[in-house]
C-alpha cells in the first residue's frame, strides 16, 4: 500500500513538509535567477555607460523610462534573490537559535530596505 | 568531547576536485555580491541626491581599494552568472554526467575570466569597445 494513501486530500494539498512552505523557496530562487540572467547582462552594459558619463549624463540615462523600468526590475530581482540565497547560507551554517533568528531577520530587513531605497532613488530620478 | 564513533569523510579526506571548488565559490561569490549591493544602493541614492554625494561615490570607486573591490565584484558577478546558468541546467536535469559536470565547470571558469577581462578592457579603453 502506498503510504500517501493514509493522507487526506486536504493533507496532500497542503503537503508542504516541515518548513510549511513546500518548494516555494526553491521555485522563487530559480525564477529570480532566470530573470537575473538577462538583467545582469544589461546592467553590466548600463553600468559601463554610467561609469563613462558625467553626473548630468548619468541622471539622463536613469531618467529614460526603459532604463528606469529595467533598473527597478533589476534591484527587485537582485534583493529578492540575495535574501533567498543568504537565507540558505544562514540555515546551513548558523545553528545557535537566537543568532540564526537574528541573522535571518537582519538579512530580510536589510534586503527590503536596500530594494526600497534603490527603488526610491530610481523613481526620484525617473520622474524629475 | 571528541566522538569515538567513525565519522563520515570530510574536507580533510577528499582529494581536491574542481566541482567542489566551484560549489563553494558559488556560495562565496553570492555572499560577496550581496555585500556589493551596498555600493549599488549608495550609487543610486547619491545620483538622486546631487552632484556632490555622487562625486564622493565615484571617488571611492576610483580609489585603489574601490578598484580592488570593483574588480573582485566583477569576477564574482561573472562567475555567479555563468555557474548559475550551469545550476539552471542541472535544475532542468541536464549535465549531471561526471564528464559533463567537469566540462561545464571548466567552461564556467574560463568564461567568467574572459568576461571579467572584457569588462575591464572596456573600462580601460574608456568605452571604446562599447
Amino acid at each position: 500500500m502506498n503510504a500517501t494513501e493514509f493522507q487526506t486530500p486536504l493533507k496532500r494539498a497542503l503537503g508542504l513538509g516541515s518548513a510549511k512552505s513546500g518548494t516555494h523557496h526553491f521555485i522563487v530562487q530559480r525564477v529570480t535567477a532566470v530573470a537575473l540572467v538577462p538583467l545582469v547582462l544589461w546592467i553590466v552594459y548600463f553600468a559601463l555607460r554610467v561609469a563613462l558619463a558625467d553626473y548630468a549624463q548619468a541622471r539622463a540615462l536613469v531618467h529614460e523610462p526603459l532604463n528606469a523600468v529595467l533598473l527597478l526590475a533589476f534591484v527587485t530581482a537582485l534583493f529578492w534573490h540575495a535574501q533567498l540565497g543568504l537565507q540558505v547560507v544562514i540555515e546551513d551554517y548558523v545553528h545557535t537559535p537566537w543568532l540564526e533568528i537574528t541573522a535571518q531577520l537582519a538579512v530580510k530587513i536589510l534586503c527590503v530596505l536596500g530594494a526600497l531605497a534603490s527603488a526610491l532613488a530610481i523613481v526620484q530620478i525617473a520622474v524629475r | 568531547m571528541a566522538p569515538t564513533r567513525p565519522l563520515s569523510p570530510h574536507l580533510g579526506i577528499y582529494r581536491w576536485q574542481l566541482t567542489m571548488t566551484l560549489s563553494i565559490l558559488h556560495r562565496a561569490t553570492g555572499i560577496a555580491l550581496a555585500v556589493g549591493t551596498i555600493l549599488v544602493v549608495a550609487a543610486l541614492l547619491a545620483l538622486a541626491a546631487g552632484p556632490d554625494p555622487y562625486a564622493k561615490v565615484r571617488a571611492f570607486c576610483a580609489s585603489p581599494f574601490g578598484l580592488f573591490l570593483l574588480f573582485g565584484w566583477t569576477w564574482s558577478l561573472c562567475f555567479h552568472l555563468c555557474n548559475g546558468i550551469r545550476h539552471l541546467g542541472w535544475d532542468a536535469g541536464w549535465g549531471f554526467e561526471i564528464p559533463r559536470a567537469y566540462l561545464t565547470g571548466w567552461i564556467v571558469v574560463i568564461a567568467s575570466l574572459l568576461l571579467t577581462i572584457a569588462i575591464w578592457t572596456c573600462v580601460a579603453m574608456r568605452g571604446g569597445a562599447l
